[in-house]
């Protein structure tokens, strides 16, 4: 075929396009749904550790997204020396398996928090995040004080975890669904990923942690600070020999 | 040579183009100091001002938005109905279709920025606008593609511009991207909250193949359309080569969409994934050096003209900053650059060499020559037009060299350690380390967008100078009436 046929005819012109944009994406997205080792399986005594967000991490998850933290903050670790002294293990595809949309970032204006869980107290949290010039001199990160001031919105925590049960997360709305939870990630987890229990679990969490120092509502901090602090803590790398995850990449 | 020009306004529709310009000029200066602000932020926190619909997290997007999607979205429209109606010698196929596409385009960036200020996104870059914002985009881009061809297949010439391939690779590649990376699920019909299809490492893979086309599209097929008409149109000479654009136009739209990994290297995504991605992003040097070569070569014979042309020289500097943005960009698509470079300032900077350097000069270039036909005068100033040229080049300057300062200097201090083996500093001596880069960033960005604004007087100024040269004619022809 002549180039001059594809030019003088719109028709050609646009399948041939259409063809030849197509071909990448087929090759390099595709496969990452088919091929098993893509995501890693991490079992400890025959249960997965990684598990759905519980209700109050999901709605802090939200605020994380909301605030756009994912813009100065990257939350996947590379495997470079350096990397492993200041935030820890590199990070496995399957941390981020149930981050609908992922946040792993682009850019670090400030710190990787892939492992910032449990890395600091609840009280640095709320005052960090209150006024972060308070703790760290010279950081450059904005002042978020109205976190503390805002009650959380969690009306529809419900039917976000209605939303993202379609797209593939195990939150539970059947029975036979939450028998799977448990016989996946055991009884204490699947309570928490029943969605008719949403609202009880997500008070009772807060409740119970008292993330931001006030027992008497359900702040936005709270739910914030609950995500900040399971952040990186689902894997524990104690209990695999080193190299285990390795062989997989 | 007024008789034809009069005759062009009935027989194309100019009145669509005129608006995109417009509008296109409100988002860049809109959007770009929303990005100085932003970029002082980060040199100064304190300007966040405890205000939540201010602070860098919520105008980031804003900023993006407007500045790829407001100014080069309806810059990409202007051009592209002129384009399309010029070389094919025919009317755009519907005005009622191409003022829906404009509605539809403005209502979308508008809402996506108010958006996002007030805390609803969806959280993935460069495709943070909200379900409903998602499908108007969606309908808009459906009839604009439509339009165009139907506009292609009513022309009266044989063979369809060169031009116009790059511009429906991109219409084409922008509808697939947009539709495949949207997919989400919204939490109900009357929340604007919605869960990406994808999670993890597949929505991850998905979102950069968006994104670096949105790059490889929308921010360079389509301005290589614009390329392909203006420089040899304000040149007065052909296409250097037609078969060099040929090839370079098949091989630029094949290997982009491969290369978009390569914003993930080193990370949970599988290394085959993003070796492939790297090796197509070296190859994609070849076909990016094809097209700034014959856009450079055209002038071959008519060099002379920089020296008097400012609007040449928007369009010639446009294409040099493509040719070192499209070596920068292989380069650091390398794994063992990309390990400095990835999350820092660098990538910001090459961004901006390519965003300013590229796509903005390219664009103000082809508006100068296009708002004097579009309004059938002469710009009103053409020694604004030298001091814009000159504001641009410098603010661009300023931009891209602290940026290379701010990133390889970031990268080097992160990976530095001391004789004991521990790091030699922590993260936040490094972010201390930003602050003069910042300022200076800062500062070309000023540069850059008091550049717009004086480009925003001066189309301002000549509108108004063709709306009095008209009521002159008017009125003398009104006179000549009345005498008869």
């Amino acid at each position: 075929m002549k180039h001059e046929t594809i030019e003088t005819n719109a028709g050609w012109l646009i399948v041939l396009t259409l063809l030849v944009i197509s071909v990448a994406g087929l090759v390099e997205i595709v496969p990452l749904y088919f091929i098993d080792e893509t995501v890693e399986k991490v079992e400890v005594n025959g249960l997965e550790t990684v598990r759905p967000y519980t209700p109050l991490e999901l709605a802090g998850r939200d605020i994380y997204q909301r605030e756009g933290c994912y813009l100065c903050h990257s939350q996947m670790i590379r495997p470079f020396r350096d990397e492993k002294l200041r935030y820890g293990h590199y990070s496995l595809a399957a941390e981020s398996k149930y981050d609908h949309p992922f946040q792993w970032g682009s850019k670090r204006t400030g710190p990787d928090l892939a492992r910032v869980g449990g890395k600091y107290s609840n009280e640095w949290h709320v005052q960090h995040l209150t006024a972060p010039r308070s703790v760290v001199k010279e950081s450059i990160m904005p002042n978020y004080p109205w976190l503390l001031t805002t009650d959380l919105a969690y009306g529809d925590i419900a039917a976000k975890m209605h939303a993202l049960n379609k797209v593939g997360v195990p939150y539970s709305k059947t029975k036979q669904e939450y028998d799977n939870n448990v016989h996946r990630f055991g009884k204490e987890v699947a309570q928490e990923l029943d969605i008719y229990a949403a609202e009880d679990n997500l008070v009772s969490q807060a409740e119970a942690k008292n993330y931001d120092g006030d027992r008497n509502n359900v702040s936005e901090m709270d739910a914030l600070v609950a995500y900040l602090q399971v952040l990186g803590t689902m894997v524990d790398f104690g209990k695999f020999e080193d190299g285990h995850f390795a062989k997989l990449r | 040579m007024a008789v034809a020009r009069l005759a062009a306004q009935e027989q194309y529709n100019y009145a669509i183009i005129k608006w995109f310009v417009i509008m296109a000029l409100v988002w860049g200066v809109l959007g770009m100091f929303t990005g100085v602000y932003i970029g002082f932020e980060l040199a100064w926190p304190a300007l966040n001002l405890d205000i939540p619909q201010i602070t860098f997290g919520r105008l980031r997007p804003v900023h993006t938005t407007l500045v790829i999607f407001g100014f080069g979205g309806s810059a990409l429209f202007a051009t592209s109905y002129y384009v399309v109606q010029r070389t094919c010698q025919v009317r755009l196929f519907s005005d009622v279709m191409a003022s829906f596409t404009f509605w539809g385009w403005q209502a979308s960036v508008a809402l996506s920025a108010i958006g996002y200020m007030n805390g609803y996104t969806e959280a993935r870059e460069y495709a943070e606008m909200v379900w409903p914002v998602d499908l108007l985009i969606a309908v808009t881009w459906v009839v604009y593609l439509f339009i165009y061809v139907m506009t292609l297949r009513q022309r009266s010439q044989p063979h369809i511009y060169v031009a116009n391939w790059f511009y429906v690779a991109f219409i084409l590649a922008t509808a697939i991207l947009h539709i495949f990376n949207n997919m989400e699920v919204p939490v109900s019909l009357f929340s604007l909250k919605s869960y990406s299809l994808h999670a993890g490492v597949q929505d991850a893979m998905t979102q950069w193949w968006y994104g670096h086309n949105a790059v490889g599209f929308f921010l360079t097929a389509a301005f290589l359309g614009m390329m392909y008409y203006f420089v040899p149109k304000q040149a007065g000479r052909p296409v250097y080569s037609y078969r060099l654009s040929i090839i370079h136009f098949w091989a630029l739209i094949f290997l982009y969409m491969w290369v978009g990994a390569h914003h993930l290297h080193w990370t949970a995504l599988p290394d085959w994934t993003s070796t492939l991605a790297a090796t197509f992003s070296i190859m994609l040097l070849l076909p990016s050096w094809g097209g700034m070569i014959n856009g450079i070569m055209t002038l071959s014979g008519a060099w002379d003209k920089l020296r008097t042309d400012p609007v040449l020289r928007f369009l010639i500097v446009a294409l040099s900053f493509y040719g070192m943005s499209t070596f920068e960009g292989p380069l650091m698509s390398l794994k063992s650059v990309n390990a400095l470079s990835h999350y820092t300032d660098w990538t910001i900077g090459h961004v901006h060499s390519g965003a300013l350097g590229w796509v903005a000069m390219i664009s103000i270039g082809s508006f100068y020559h296009l708002v004097p036909r579009l309004w059938e005068t002469k710009m009103w100033s053409s020694r604004l037009i030298f001091i814009h040229f000159w504001l641009a080049t410098i603010g661009i300057v300023f931009y891209i060299s602290s940026m290379w300062v701010a990133g390889i200097g970031q990268g080097l201090m992160l990976r530095a350690f001391d004789d004991y083996g521990n790091l030699a500093y922590t993260f936040v001596e490094t972010v201390q380390f930003l602050f003069t880069p910042y300022v200076v960033r800062g500062l070309g960005g000023v540069f850059f967008v008091s550049g717009m604004l004086l480009m925003a007087l001066n189309v301002a100024m000549t509108i108004r100078q063709s709306y009095r040269e008209r009521a002159a004619l008017d009125a003398k022809l009104a006179a000549k009436f009345a005498s008869a």
